[in-house]
């Protein structure tokens, strides 16, 4: 973003003023996440920066709370993660493969109602949780399903299909049709062509939907708040519940570990978008 | 030479114009059959579920059921003086069976919904009407309480006959309908709704304006320089877009508190000072700033993709012709960017006026939304028929804005990182 020699000087000093901002709101949108590292390792029980932290003194710092978040008696997180693996991973796979499935029929052309079908499809994502969750709510009730993993997989399923959806209908659009008609011309069945034609090349773009299902459902709270009983507690029930009554280091220690989570899986998307979009021959 | 002399025949000598036809709508089944899953679960869990709950908004079968005697009787009654003996006959008789099925603590309650006072006078009624005595039930009811000789609670039961009501929908404005059937607001010191609906909007708008105001400039930095650094930075919007709302509530939370980072920085500059530190959290400012960063990624990208299609000859274009950096981008940049600020915008806005986790959490009494009023019905009160009539409210205002997304941008055209 050189600025060229004949710049005037009132534009030159607007463009620094310019960047000024940008690197604010950059700071605003990034900082906050990096003020849970350090106090996740504070050997103190308060939130804030002790003297001993700010002197950099290597007694200040303890991993206490992540020996806490491990072995503590009193806190659930293991089960809380092991249920929130559990489920994330069932709620992926169902999003997926229903998703998927759906993307291929929307993005035929011969498809009736498109708009429509996919408005419907797509709303579990636009209305607001609470909604859902009340109306997930009275359905699992009705049908017996509330407070069992079963009915959080499947209310995680209804909230993550739209990404998958959405990614996969996206990639679909730069598909070429003729390589399908292409395998059929060879004598290969519509499964096998799906298979060894279709999914390859979508792939990208299936995994990357999966990624936004099994992130929706990792960090669901609102319907888990209204389906989960004490048994099919989550990692995200037992933060809200902490962070309701005692903002905890332990808390940050977990906190920190979803960061790392979510930066993992930040790299994966980023790898998979760019993969996709040399596939599909898009340069930007 | 008119077509119907001369049809093109397929080698099976059908028209070629039915195959064809026949051919469309084998693949349109196809597609369909394709659909269909997801389709049937989303409307069998999610659809009917939300049609539901609009049922339950406006059911108020529980209380005909209840009472079936007396409101027989009452249809008779035209509801001026206190209602003849046969009402309250019915009325005991009702009343009896309830016991019977321990059934009368909810009676209380749904009339209690109705017209405050009827707790009290309803186990009172319980308890006396064990030595109650055949004949003139009117005079022994009415001696139970004065209360039961208020015409005003008669009348209080009498509206609770119909099956189906619309009075949660007229509770969510802080309105009701009075004895005489006029719909007015209630006293000024019990509207709690109305002022959450406007904070509601208040706040939703400023969040999205705040988000617009400062994804702007970075997704036009973004999109103009170069790949290699763009990239890196493009990192920073996502890395919060994909990171726990939780534990980004929980950041602002340890930053917002009275001894938290910000207060320190603050007393630092000499601001404030050290005991009169502000408060961020817990009202107003703690559900804007946190909402505000949580939402900026959902603003920065549509910006982003729209900005990334703009040329930037075009700008170069509108400066060589004589324009000012400034009229170049306002009269050339700014219009091409319009589809992006509309998508971006109503996304945001979408988002916020449904949140619910962040400003439970940072809001405090003074900040929170519609959202936690619902959470509130669900959990603590269990009155589920006013939470459900309050979420219709709140999901046909998303889905008018729904509506215009899906006019304005496609739905289909929703960009996710």
């Amino acid at each position: 973003m050189a600025l060229p020699k004949y710049t005037e000087p009132h534009y030159r000093i607007w463009h620094y003023v310019y960047l000024t901002i940008c690197a604010a709101v950059f700071f605003f949108l990034v900082a906050p996440l990096f003020v849970i590292f350090p106090l996740s390792f504070n050997a103190e029980e308060f939130l804030v920066f002790s003297d001993g932290m700010k002197r950099l003194d290597p007694d200040a710092f303890s991993l206490r709370w992540y020996q806490d978040m491990i072995y503590g008696t009193k806190n659930p997180w293991g089960l809380a993660a092991k249920n929130s693996f559990i489920i994330a991973i069932f709620a992926t796979i169902g999003s997926v493969i229903l998703g998927t499935v759906a993307a291929l029929g929307l993005s035929s052309r011969h498809m009736p109602y498109k708009g429509l079908i996919m408005a419907v499809l797509i709303s579990p994502m636009i209305v607001p949780l609470i909604i859902s969750g009340v109306a997930i709510f009275f359905f699992m009730a009705k049908v017996g399903l509330a407070a069992t993993h079963t009915g959080i997989v499947l209310a995680h399923i209804i909230l993550g299909t739209p990404f998958v959806v959405i990614t996969v209908t996206a990639t679909l659009s730069g598909f070429d049709h003729s390589v399908t008609r292409a395998a059929a011309s060879l004598g290969s069945d519509p499964v096998n062509t799906f298979m060894k034609i279709t999914l390859p090349l979508i792939l990208p773009g299936v995994i990357s939907g999966g990624l936004f299902a099994f992130v929706t459902s990792f960090d669901e709270v609102v319907v888990v708040l209204f389906l989960a009983g004490l048994e099919n507690t989550t990692i995200p029930i037992q933060m809200w519940t902490g962070l309701r009554e005692q903002l905890s280091p332990t808390i940050l220690a977990v906190a920190t570990c979803l960061i790392i989570l979510s930066t993992l899986i930040l790299v994966t998307a980023e790898l998979l978008r760019r993969r996709s979009e040399r596939l599909r021959g898009i340069n930007r | 030479m008119s077509s119907e002399t001369k049809q093109i025949l397929t080698t099976d000598g059908i028209p070629l114009e039915v195959s064809l036809k026949k051919a469309e709508k084998k693949n349109k089944i196809k597609a369909f059959l394709l659909v269909a899953p997801l389709l049937l679960f989303i409307i069998i869990t999610y659809v009917f579920p939300i049609g539901d709950m609009l049922m339950r908004s406006v059911d108020d079968k529980m209380v005909t059921e209840m009472l079936p005697k007396t409101f027989k009787s009452m249809e008779k009654w035209d509801g001026e003086d206190l209602p003849p003996e046969e009402v309250f006959e019915a009325f005991y008789f009702d009343f009896q069976k309830l016991i019977e099925e321990e059934r009368e603590g909810k009676l209380s309650t749904q009339l209690n919904y109705t017209k405050n006072g009827f707790k009290s006078i309803i186990k009172k009624l319980r308890r006396k009407s064990k030595s109650f005595e055949e004949g003139n039930y009117k005079e022994q009811i009415m001696s139970v309480h004065r209360r039961w000789a208020d015409v005003e609670y008669w009348r209080a039961i009498k509206r609770r006959a119909p099956a189906y009501t619309y009075q949660k929908y007229l509770k969510g404005v802080d309105m009701y309908e009075n004895e005489k059937g006029e719909i007015i607001n209630v006293p000024e010191d019990r509207r709690v709704h109305r002022i959450l609906w406007l904070r509601t909007l208040e706040i939703a708008f400023f969040v999205t304006v705040f988000c617009f105001l400062m994804a702007y400039p970075i997704a036009h930095l973004l999109a103009t320089l170069p790949m290699k650094y763009s990239n890196l930075l493009m990192i920073c919007v996502l890395l919060p877009f994909w990171t726990s709302l939780l534990v980004r509530t929980a950041s602002w939370m340890i930053l917002l508190q009275q001894q938290g980072i910000v207060n320190d920085f603050f007393v630092m500059i000499g601001l404030v000072s050290d005991d009169n530190r502000l408060e961020m959290m817990f009202n107003k400012t703690g559900s804007y700033v946190a909402m505000t960063q949580i939402l900026l990624p959902f603003m920065v990208l549509p910006l982003y993709s729209v900005m990334k299609t703009i040329s930037p000859s075009l700008m170069r274009a509108g400066k060589s012709l004589g324009g000012t950096p400034f009229v170049a981008f306002w009269k050339v940049y700014f219009p091409l960017t319009i589809p992006g600020i509309g998508a971006g915008c109503l996304l945001v806005f979408i988002l916020a006026i449904g949140y619910y986790i962040t400003p439970a959490l940072v809001g405090g009494a003074s900040g929170t939304l519609i959202s936690n009023q619902i959470a509130f019905h669900m959990k603590s009160t269990l009155d589920w028929s006013f939470a459900s009539a309050m979420g219709l409210m709140l999901l046909s205002g998303v889905l008018v804005i729904y509506w215009l997304y899906n006019k304005l941008v496609g739905i289909d055209n929703i960009k996710l990182g």
